[in-house]
């Protein structure tokens, strides 16, 4: 399909997860992305390897990341290589870097260098924590920014310690903002011609996805969000929320009013001892009280009766149950035919998903078409 | 706000409830859009009434302020025939509109995309829902934690031998929030230039299955199923040692991607350089107990002089009250002081993108129901029934 950001030119000069992924997102709306890449080796993502998983000798993350972009390499430290970079940025309508903060001046592609060689530029910069401070000049790396953000207070069970999110949470949703943001400003460039430098770093977009929790920290006094002591979901939400154990399996509960659980659990026992506890302040021990009524039976007969009457419940999938019971929902993100299986675009425009391409681009893959399309030298 | 952000004049309804939408609508006022909520007469967005620890702001809860702040609402029954002609007058003077109404519901008020770009066919529509219009689980409600677990996430946190541990907030809907946000605004850009509206759907799902792409690609492309949490201090299943976190003598510090070699030579502890870096997936679980029995001896910021200085990527792990007492908490100047008509104030965070190097603040607090409905639907002249 054609993409509503048919025609717009990205060029990408950065590496790993949170800038790759902004273009990747401007690219499934249709955008063309080129890679501009180190000669020696290339992103370093090329070389990450989690898991042992493997597609032509690169990490299968590269290829998740950059499915479908253009690879292009430039040594950014020679004059040649810089001239050469002028004049792709010269002619791109989005830039993205994520350098450590002023090494991108030392490259000679600032904001200020860049919009001056193409007025209208919308450029977009990644931090680990902005540009001042402190900070600025850590590694911006995800698991470092959720450790020093709070987020690993929020996640597990009291007593637990800090528990880290699971996935690259910093980095994908700095990505994100930064594509909100870049969006943002081809839609003014395209009415008025001005250009735009958007900012964001892996720290501001942890506080983003922490905005609802801190608003209320900052408003309360302090007090703390408390994880249960066992199937905790969310430190400040009332009984019964969270995740309890059943004969078999688990069964996440979300928010429901105490007597209409009881009523649909068809627990008339349970009636007179929950009207007498707060769904706050007693949350442990409501806990108590239906973690041993839902021991009882499997996820499976809870969700499916539950459900039935209108409770907000759903048995906790591993991935493998996913895939087998997701239906559309999840088959229409995959895309498994062809040497690597993909995951594609977590939208629709206009009813079509976009169709995600097969693979990464091998280094500077691109080079000479594109040298010789911009007329690089 | 002022009127050079970059959504400057450009006029939004949020017709969406709770989180997902809502979010998404409050980035594109930050942003510069106007955003008009529509909400029913008898009590509204029913997270005015979602009363998170006890905290209210002006009567309704204090996240109502929080995925509100700044915008107008209009009271109207979409039930109701008048009221129904008048928003409808309204929807034709509007560039983007969003719900998160069930599959089906705003085609049955007449609502629904097809009418709707009769109505007014620059206008980009946004659709938020749990997973999608189709399938088993179609008609499930679309609620964060539901779908953390219905989509394998809650197995990525925690270690390995613990149950299910879901992420602790809404994750889920924020990202939704942020596709939904790109998607209108690409078509925004598109409208530029054809003048013609569009669709975007999003679906917490989907969201979900984005969030874990990374992970989610080595499943698909790797022979071992479920990944197996690290036995302690997980962050990342799909990590090789020593990724995660771990306990010091006085608190807990993070550790990333690191050669074993180097951690070896920088913590003076020959035991962990036993392990080869070819074993560092493979046994993963007994470098890092190895690892966790070195740390523990001395204090979180006796390793950071070492390992930092080194390069090697590690940190402090953080509580909110130490993260918000640093420097670099305050470096990003992330707090905004919300006020409502009525001038009762609170605390919250600013939108995380920045524009030209200025912050985005709008201090405005979430408006009062029905607050803006005389002024907003008065001046509109009313449209043909649908």
């Amino acid at each position: 399909m054609t993409g509503p950001l048919d025609g717009v030119t990205v060029v990408d000069f950065s590496q790993f997860l949170a800038g790759p992924y902004a273009a990747l997102r401007l690219l499934d709306l249709g955008a063309r992305v080129i890679k501009v890449e180190q000669p020696d080796r290339g992103d370093l993502c090329r070389y990450h390897y989690v898991s042992d998983t493997r597609i032509d000798g690169e990490s299968t993350l590269f290829h998740a990341i950059n499915r479908g972009k253009e690879s292009l390499t430039l040594d950014l430290k020679s004059p040649e290589g810089r001239a050469r970079a002028h004049r792709l940025v010269a002619v791109a309508d989005v830039v993205i870097q994520n350098f450590r903060p002023g090494v991108i001046d030392r490259l000679g592609l600032s904001y200020a260098t860049a919009s001056a060689l193409r007025p209208g530029l919308v450029y977009g910069s990644i931090s680990g924590y902005g540009e001042s401070g402190d900070w600025a000049g850590l590694p911006g790396q995800d698991l470092l920014a959720q450790a020093r953000s709070g987020v690993m207070g929020l996640s597990g069970n009291r007593g637990q310690g800090p528990v880290p999110v699971g996935l690259p949470l910093a980095d994908i949703a700095a990505g994100a903002c930064l594509a909100q943001g870049l969006l943002a400003g081809l839609y003014r460039q395209a009415r008025s011609g001005i250009g735009a430098h958007v900012q964001t770093s892996l720290l501001e977009a942890l506080i983003d996805l922490q905005f609802e929790f801190l608003s209320t920290w900052m408003n309360n006094g302090r007090v703390p969000p408390q994880r249960l002591a066992q199937g905790s979901a969310h430190g400040y939400l009332a009984a019964p929320y969270g995740v309890y154990d059943t004969a078999k399996g688990h069964l996440a509960l979300a928010m429901t009013p105490l007597p209409a659980l009881a009523e649909a659990l068809d627990q008339p026992g349970l009636a007179e001892p929950l009207a007498d506890l707060d769904a706050f302040r007693d949350r442990e021990a409501i806990r108590a009280l239906l973690q041993a009524v839902f021991a009882t039976r499997s996820a499976d007969a809870w969700e499916r009766d539950l459900g039935a009457r209108g409770i907000w419940c759903a048995r906790v999938r591993d991935w493998p149950d996913m895939l087998a019971e997701g239906g559309p929902a999840v088959a229409g993100m995959l895309r498994p035919a062809g040497d690597l299986a993909r995951v594609a675009a977590p939208l629709r425009i206009d009813g079509v998903r976009p169709e995600p391409a097969l693979r990464g681009p091998g280094l500077n893959e691109h080079g000479a078409a594109l040298a010789s399309e911009f007329g690089l030298g | 706000m002022t009127s050079d952000l970059p959504l400057a004049g450009l006029r939004v309804l949020d017709f969406a409830q709770f989180l997902a939408g809502p979010a998404a609508a409050l980035r594109l006022a930050d942003l510069g859009a106007e955003v008009i909520k529509i909400e029913r007469p008898d009590g509204g967005d029913l997270c005015r009434a979602m009363v998170v620890n006890e905290q209210r702001l002006d009567g309704d809860s204090l996240v109502f302020h929080t995925f509100n702040r700044g915008k107008k609402s209009v009271a109207a029954d979409l039930k109701n025939p008048g009221d129904l002609a008048r928003v409808r007058a309204l929807v034709g003077t509007a560039d983007v509109m969003i719900h998160n109404f069930r599959p089906g519901v705003m085609e049955r008020i007449g609502l629904g995309f097809e009418a709707v770009q009769a109505l007014n066919p620059g206008l980009v529509y946004g659709a938020v829902s749990g997973y999608g219009a189709e399938g088993p689980w179609k008609d499930k409600p679309g609620q964060d934690l539901l779908v953390q677990s219905l989509s394998g996430i809650a197995w990525l946190n925690g270690n390995d031998g613990d149950g299910p541990v879901p992420t602790g907030f809404a994750m889920l809907d924020v990202a939704t929030a942020g596709q939904l946000v790109q998607g209108i605004l690409a078509c925004l850009v598109r409208r530029g230039v054809t003048g013609r509206g569009g669709l975007v759907e999003v679906d917490l799902m989907s969201a979900a299955l984005d969030m874990t792409f990374e992970q989610f690609t080595c499943f698909l492309n790797d022979e071992a199923g479920q990944p197996r949490r690290h036995a302690q201090g997980n962050a990342n299943p799909y990590q090789p040692a020593p990724y995660g976190v771990y306990r010091t003598a006085d608190g807990h510090m993070a550790l990333a991607m690191a050669p074993l070699a180097r951690v070896a030579a920088l913590l003076q502890a020959p035991e962990i350089a036993a392990f080869g870096q070819n074993q560092a997936f493979v046994r993963l679980d007994e470098i890092k107990a190895v690892v966790a029995g070195v740390l523990i001896r001395e204090p979180t910021q006796h390793w950071l002089d070492i390992l930092e200085p080194a390069g090697l990527w590690c940190a402090p792990v953080l509580d909110w009250p130490a993260f918000a007492a640093t420097e670099g908490f305050a470096a990003l100047d992330p707090v905004q002081v919300i006020r409502t008509e009525s001038g009762a104030e609170a605390r919250t965070t600013r939108c995380p993108i920045r524009i030209d190097g200025k912050l985005l603040r709008n201090p405005a607090g979430g408006p009062a129901l029905g607050a803006d409905t005389e002024a907003v639907l008065g001046p509109l002249p009313a449209a043909a029934p649908a």
